[in-house]
């Protein structure tokens, strides 16, 4: 629901950050200065402090998927403007300039994979698209994602990075966490893993249905996590939120997570989890 | 109903104001001015119908909002007969955002559950203005379950600007609890239905949502965020509430058309606030006809359908 929402003390890095295209570069997080092509072979993550920006979504399937076994699903399915939205642009125009800036239909990518030869469905949602937002064909997708799951008795990965439901879509986005995680109460009938991974930033409607249903739930590194954003908290308690306050490491001391894992070490920890779960 | 009027209310409020006058006059005079009032009353019915005719989309956020407007536990105390509150999740605390327990409905043992507001601002702040934490929704869940155990019909009655969005909300897993009831609600093998009765906010609505019916009062609404919080994202400015709550097509009419709502609970002329006991009846008819279908469904067939219903919601093209 607030994916645009300027922060004023949450994260330092805007989570749509591109790592700006020259030599050097800034990182935001903690402000050293740092040779580009360093961080991205680091994975774009910051050689200093450790912050992980944000990957799109081909670079993190490659990341965690067997060479060669990625097969995109649904990737033509795209949004029509149901209520005909108008705010200070209309939504119909908005959704073609996204098309045309990402060269996708929309922010999620649904794939089948193998991970270590196992089959595997993954989703990973892509920020770079009306920040991540949910509409109707996230949920969709992510609902065919979970059903294919299902159908193929194949573990299930959903990289979240999303603001929330799309406002845009009105009541449309807010009926996705519902079927989304209708399809999820279907997945605890069999006993095919879940694990959903956790990106910077994830909040709104996205963490309060798929993200946070995870048989295993997994954040990278300083994500920011929640339900609402910390501008609304702080306008609603009229508080200076703590520190770490809402980042995956806040999440895993209350209980929310059961670990939170640097990127590089994605595969290979889903990797042994698969073998734990998997007969 | 006296107290609040809201400002496109007061044509209303004058006429009503003069009824009792004329009552009072008559009272303390020995006056007959049956007539009079007669005249009246039939004015005030044009006089509503012409305010809410031309009612606008913000106006309408007002009346779901209304100060007026029977809570929760007003139709609870009304609708259902030998409520017994049952409280607390078992974890944390109770909150009191989220009120339940077994009541009668048409004679038949059923589980009510719904945000409720506060009246005065005493209760407001007791109620968390309808605001519920994670133990809220928790508690809702625990007695769905529990519904499900004894093979009890549930209703859920919706009232909610939203889920509380404060640090011990977050600590305590406010996304996990909406998530996990969303999930939970889907899978119930007892008969669900949720009536939107005022605000249907976001996700904090949502979590006691996800019914075999969803019902909705003829002025609730029902939104993926408020007027006021999509006017100071997408407009910047919350001034623009009105534009926004245009745009959004959050009226009962709108949901209704686009699938979402499966019936408008018609309230009495003037609005529930108007005539609690009008606006109950009609509950209780709308109601009755719902859980009478779908109690003919096999535990299997409810899930199926609940499922189904959701996962049929979304507009898009491939």
């Amino acid at each position: 629901m607030s994916w645009f929402r300027k922060e004023k003390r949450g994260p330092k890095v805007q989570p749509k950050k591109v790592i700006p295209d020259n030599i050097w570069i800034k990182c935001e997080a903690c402000g050293e200065t740092l040779y580009k092509k360093e961080v991205e072979a680091n994975l774009n993550v910051c050689t200093r402090c450790s912050f992980h920006y944000g990957l799109t979504p081909d670079q993190y399937a490659a990341l965690l998927l067997d060479s060669g076994s990625f097969l995109e699903h649904d990737s033509v399915m795209s949004s029509v403007d149901t209520l005909s939205f108008v705010d200070r642009k209309k939504y119909s125009e908005r959704l073609d300039q996204m098309v045309k800036k990402t060269g996708r239909n929309e922010a999620v990518v649904a794939a089948s994979g193998k991970i270590d030869k196992i089959d595997v469905q993954l989703s990973v949602m892509d920020f770079s698209f009306i920040g991540g937002s949910m509409g109707s064909v996230v949920g969709e997708k992510i609902a065919r994602s979970i059903r294919r799951s299902l159908d193929g008795h194949q573990p299930l990965i959903i990289i979240s990075r999303s603001g929330g439901a799309r406002m845009m879509e009105g009541i449309f986005s807010l009926m996705q966490m519902a079927k989304t995680s209708a399809y999820l109460g279907r997945m605890r009938e069999e006993n095919i893993p879940y694990f959903s991974i956790m990106t910077h930033p994830t909040t709104g409607g996205v963490t309060a249905s798929f993200s946070m249903l995870g048989d295993i739930n997994i954040a990278e590194p300083g994500a920011l996590i929640g339900f609402a954003g910390p501008r609304v908290i702080k306008q609603t308690i009229r508080q200076d939120l703590p520190d770490g306050f809402q980042r995956a490491e806040f999440l895993l001391e209350h209980g929310m997570l059961d670990m939170v894992v640097p990127r590089r070490q994605m595969r290979y920890t889903l990797i042994r989890l698969l073998h734990f779960m998997l007969d | 109903m006296g107290g609040v009027y809201l400002d496109f209310e007061q044509p209303i409020r004058k006429v009503i104001e003069r009824i009792e006058e004329m009552r009072r006059i008559a009272d303390t005079e020995g006056l007959d001015v049956h007539d009079e009032i007669e005249k009246l009353e039939t004015k005030l019915a044009k006089v509503r119908d012409d305010v809410y005719r031309k009612i606008t989309p913000y106006q309408r956020v007002q009346l779901a909002r209304h100060p007026n407007r029977p809570f929760a536990l007003d139709y609870i105390n009304s609708v259902f007969e030998d409520f017994i509150e049952l409280h607390g999740d078992r974890q944390f605390r109770d909150d009191p955002a989220i009120v339940g327990g077994w009541a009668l409905f048409g004679g038949k043992p059923v589980m009510v559950i719904g945000q409720q507001k506060g009246r005065d601002t005493k209760e407001k702040i007791y109620r968390n203005f309808g605001m519920a934490h994670p133990e809220g929704y928790r508690k809702a869940m625990r007695l769905m379950k529990m519904a499900e155990q004894y093979g009890r019909a549930i209703v859920t009655l919706i009232d909610t600007q939203g889920a509380y969005p404060g640090i011990e909300a977050e600590e305590r897993g406010q996304a996990e609890a909406i998530a996990r009831n969303l999930r939970e609600m889907a899978m119930l093998r007892v008969p669900l239905v949720a009536i939107v009765i005022g605000e249907g906010g976001s996700g904090g609505a949502l979590a006691l949502g996800v019914g075999n019916r969803v019902l909705m009062m003829e002025n609730a609404i029902y939104s993926v965020i408020s007027p006021e919080g999509c006017a100071s994202i997408l407009w910047r400015d919350a001034e623009e509430k009105e534009k926004a709550a245009r745009a959004l097509k959050i009226d009962a009419a709108h949901l209704m058309k686009f699938g979402i709502i499966d019936e408008i609970i018609d309230e009495p002329n003037g609005g529930a606030h108007m005539d609690f006991a009008g606006t109950a009846a009609n509950m209780s008819k709308v109601l009755d006809k719902h859980l009478s279908q779908l109690r003919r469904l096999s535990e299997e067939d409810l899930v199926t359908q609940r499922v189904e219903k959701f996962s049929h919601m979304g507009e898009f093209e491939e």
